[in-house]
């Protein structure tokens, strides 16, 4: 067989391609830096870099929208949705995923929790607003909630179809050990599904982190924000300043590019996972 | 013990059903009770019966939302498979710095979309419009986001840019199934270039094919995030998606309960799309 040669016109596709995705973050990096005074309406004085590169305009930014106080919120409810959503989930798709098969109740139980996929929040919005203002819930903890009832049916669905690969002897020697089925769970499956385990925290992690919608409607009285929703509601204050805007779009996104530089594996293969199976 | 076993299974499920029920299954009921009456979201209200339904098919703004949606959910469909299908072959070819590139394509799916429309907003808003005047075209010369003809277009971009990533990917783990041997074998009965494509390795990633439609009607049909960001449904409510209606005139408009009538017809069409499409690609598969 010949070895085949670099595909010159893929490479060109590729590199070509690529600057769709380069430009729109260059220019929030350059824009970000600069000052108003800066802006001009030539393509050189769009492309060109900062006279200086300040931090002036992320002092201010950090300012306006309450910086730090998003960011504990967004780490404080990903962080929280992530850890339950592994316990709760799993803990789900193994009971359903070891019984449904032999039990009518079980799949009864499964098909109705995974058939919430196909709910959009669209409905549950205008009831759970009420809702959770009623049951003093309006607030982060309501939100953490609120995410692990909505992540359910995906991973519930991940996690009892990967159940089925693992095999029912494990836990029956550890039943003639004289272990308890919760002992053996957590002393035998739940270390097992540990890819499983990265898959739904990389999907779980990445829905939350940037979802501006159940925030908006559940938080909204509550006075707090995660990083997305203080962009939405300290938008205004920025008048006709963008650089200043830039500057606080680029540090929500900060966060989470840092985090995909360090993980860039583990999320390809978890969110390919997740889709796929 | 066999007791023990079902003791501690029932214990797992019954609470978490209970939250699931609690925060899923009762909102959504809830939502439906809403749906017949005249509630604005405060105070009293009365049963209609099923006057929210009979007004909703009349309702021009309402038509006009699942109007823009649909088309939008359909265009931007088309465009992300096309372009992705594109990327993922030139990205699994042989070529340099795979990896990199890779990586760099999924890139746009991890940022918030939100942060991501108002920074389009921008270009669309100064910089395109001042590219156009240099260049002297003098469609562009205004923003796109200012036209209610044009508007839906904007969205569709935004939209597009950050699906596009996540397709690619899933296409990519599709064209990694296809084993070599089938290129060689249909090598020499002549398949090569559009041939193979057409005849090799589009019906062996059809699974892949149908998860990436699903994935995009679904995602498509629910957008919000660039619409508060890009239009707010402007102008002239030219861009009202669905859910922005929904949540605009249902949590701050006074219609909660005629919305709630909107949602729920909302729901039963994201059913019967994913149905059709699951039942549609069911059958696709089989054939091969």
């Amino acid at each position: 067989m010949i070895e085949k040669k670099t595909n010159i016109s893929a490479m060109t596709v590729l590199i070509l391609g690529l600057s769709t995705i380069a430009l729109p973050l260059y220019l929030t990096i350059v824009i970000a830096f600069k000052q108003p005074s800066e802006m001009t309406n030539s393509i050189s004085g769009i492309l060109s870099l900062p006279k200086a590169w300040s931090l002036n305009n992320f002092r201010e930014a950090m300012e306006i929208t309450n910086f730090w106080n998003s960011l504990k919120n967004s780490l404080l409810i990903t962080g929280l949705t992530v850890v339950l959503s592994i316990v709760v989930h799993s803990l789900m798709g193994y009971a359903l995923g070891r019984n449904k098969a032999k039990s009518k109740f079980y799949s009864f139980v499964y098909l109705f929790i995974v058939s919430g996929m196909f709910v959009p929040f669209a409905i549950l919005m205008m009831p759970l607003a009420k809702q959770t203002a009623e049951m003093g819930l309006a607030n982060w903890f309501g939100v953490i909630l609120l995410y692990v009832v909505f992540y359910m049916p995906m991973n519930v669905l991940l996690y009892s179809g990967y159940l089925v690969n693992i095999p029912m002897a494990l836990e029956e020697a550890a039943k003639v050990d004289g272990a308890s089925t919760w002992t053996t769970y957590w002393k035998i499956l739940f270390p097992i599904m540990r890819p499983m385990h990265a898959t739904v925290a990389v999907l779980t992690a990445l829905a939350v982190w940037n979802d501006v919608m159940t925030p908006l409607v559940i938080m909204a009285g509550s006075g707090e924000n995660t990083l997305p929703l203080a962009q939405l509601n300290f938008q205004s204050q920025f008048g006709t300043n963008y650089n200043l805007a830039f500057a606080s779009y680029l540090l929500s996104l900060i966060p989470i590019l840092i985090f995909y530089v360090i993980c860039q594996k583990q999320i390809l293969n978890g969110v390919v996972n997740g889709a796929v199976k | 013990m066999k007791n023990e076993r079902k003791r501690t299974f029932l214990l797992i499920t019954i609470p978490i059903l209970a939250l699931f029920i609690c925060f899923n299954t009762i909102p959504l009921i809830r939502g439906v009770i809403y749906s017949f009456t005249n509630f604005k979201g405060f105070g009293s209200y009365d049963w209609v019966g099923l006057r929210n339904y009979a007004d909703l098919f009349t309702d021009a703004r309402v038509g006009r939302s699942y109007w823009f949606t649909f088309k939008l959910a359909v265009v931007t469909t088309i465009v992300v498979n096309v372009l992705s299908l594109l990327l993922a072959l030139a990205l699994n070819s042989k070529i340099r710095a795979k990896s990199f590139f890779r990586g760099a394509y999924f890139l746009p799916n991890i940022l918030g979309s939100l942060v991501v429309a108002y920074i389009f907003n921008y270009f669309f808003t100064y910089i395109l419009p001042a590219v156009a005047d240099m260049i002297g075209i003098d469609a562009l010369r205004t923003s796109i986001l200012s036209d209610p003809g044009s508007a839906w277009i904007g969205v569709m971009i935004v939209c597009a840019w950050q699906a596009i990533a996540m397709n690619t990917i899933i296409y990519i783990s599709g064209l990694q199934t296809v084993p070599e041997d089938v290129y060689e074998a249909g090598g020499l009965d002549g398949a090569t270039g559009w041939k193979q494509f057409k005849y090799l390795t589009f019906p062996l990633i059809i699974p892949f094919f149908s998860i990436n439609m699903v994935l995009c009607i679904k995602n498509f049909l629910m957008v919000f995030d660039q619409i508060m960001a890009l239009t707010k449904g402007g102008p002239a409510q030219s861009t009202e998606s669905i859910s922005y209606l929904i949540y605009n005139n249902g949590m701050s408009g006074g219609q909660f309960g005629f919305q709630s009538a909107n949602a729920v017809v909302f729901f039963i069409v994201i059913v019967i799309v994913s149905v059709a499409q699951m039942k549609f690609s069911g059958k696709k598969e089989e054939q091969l």
